[in-house]
């Protein structure tokens, strides 16, 4: 388990919206840039770290109750994906890492909860 | 929840990529508002919301029509689109037709219809080459 407020400083992230949810803690986390592998696994208290910056990326987890969402490699959305996000109060980081070392950094230092197939 | 039948119809628009899920984003509303088990809002949301998208990237739109009882939550999902020719191949984890550009934007990762099924307790889909492609989906609230 980590706290958003560690993995802020364990990704070196930027906050981009949910500055009040940095005591919030996940268990799990996903890796994908497609949004249907995603929603293949149903997990709880997840991080979603992707390079995709478009408004459907903050619709599946708001689909799937994802709280955190970390956009990877240096990408950053537009404005209208952080409101989207801000209104669905979701929180959302930003990170030079890649998508590969952002998921290794997480899974070494505990979040190491995976999803249910069927 | 109470035990009147709500109907909610929605238009699903293809014109811009960046809208798409609004409907399946109400349907989720309008279900927790009406105090269903959030697990199961989950499982509906995500199957009504890659039908929705599966309508957007391949049929240019369509409609979504949903019924929530005190027993189930039906959705149904139809388009005008180019239909399925072979739904069996559709179903398969991965099998995609899915353009570049539609998997630039994130889906056509061939889970489309895999995860309607996984997500729901009933799922029919009825699709003619031509003429367009009816998806319903059903999940039981009390079993």
């Amino acid at each position: 388990m980590l706290k958003v407020s560690e993995i802020v400083k364990i990704l070196d992230a930027e906050v981009l919206t949910g500055q009040e949810n940095m005591d919030l803690e996940i268990y799990s986390g996903c890796g994908a840039d497609l949004m249907s592998d995603v929603m293949a696994f149903v997990k709880e208290s997840v991080i979603l770290c992707t390079g995709l910056v478009n408004p459907q990326v903050v619709r599946t987890a708001e689909m799937m109750d994802i709280k955190v969402l970390c956009f990877v490699r240096g990408k950053v959305p537009g404005e209208a994906v952080i409101e989207l996000a801000k209104e669905k109060g979701i929180t959302v980081l930003a990170t030079q890492q890649p998508l590969f070392i952002c998921c290794g950094l997480l899974y070494s230092n505990g979040i190491k909860g995976r999803g249910v197939w069927n | 929840m109470s035990d009147s039948t709500v109907k909610l119809h929605y238009d699903i628009d293809a014109e811009d990529f960046t809208t798409a899920g609004e409907a399946s984003s109400g349907v989720k509303k309008t279900l927790t508002r009406l105090g269903v088990n959030p697990e199961l809002i989950k499982r509906i949301s995500i199957a009504m919301y890659e039908a929705e998208i599966n309508a957007v990237i391949h049929a240019n739109g369509g409609f979504a029509d949903v019924e929530i009882t005190p027993e189930m939550v039906k959705v149904v999902i139809s388009d005008n689109g180019p239909g399925i020719p072979c739904v069996e191949d559709a179903m398969k984890p991965g099998w995609s037709t899915a353009s570049n550009l539609v998997r630039e934007m994130g889906f056509g990762a061939g889970m489309g219809l895999p995860n309607m099924k996984r997500y729901t307790d009933e799922m029919c889909v009825e699709s003619e080459v031509g003429v367009g492609t009816k998806i319903t989906l059903i999940v039981y609230l009390n079993r």
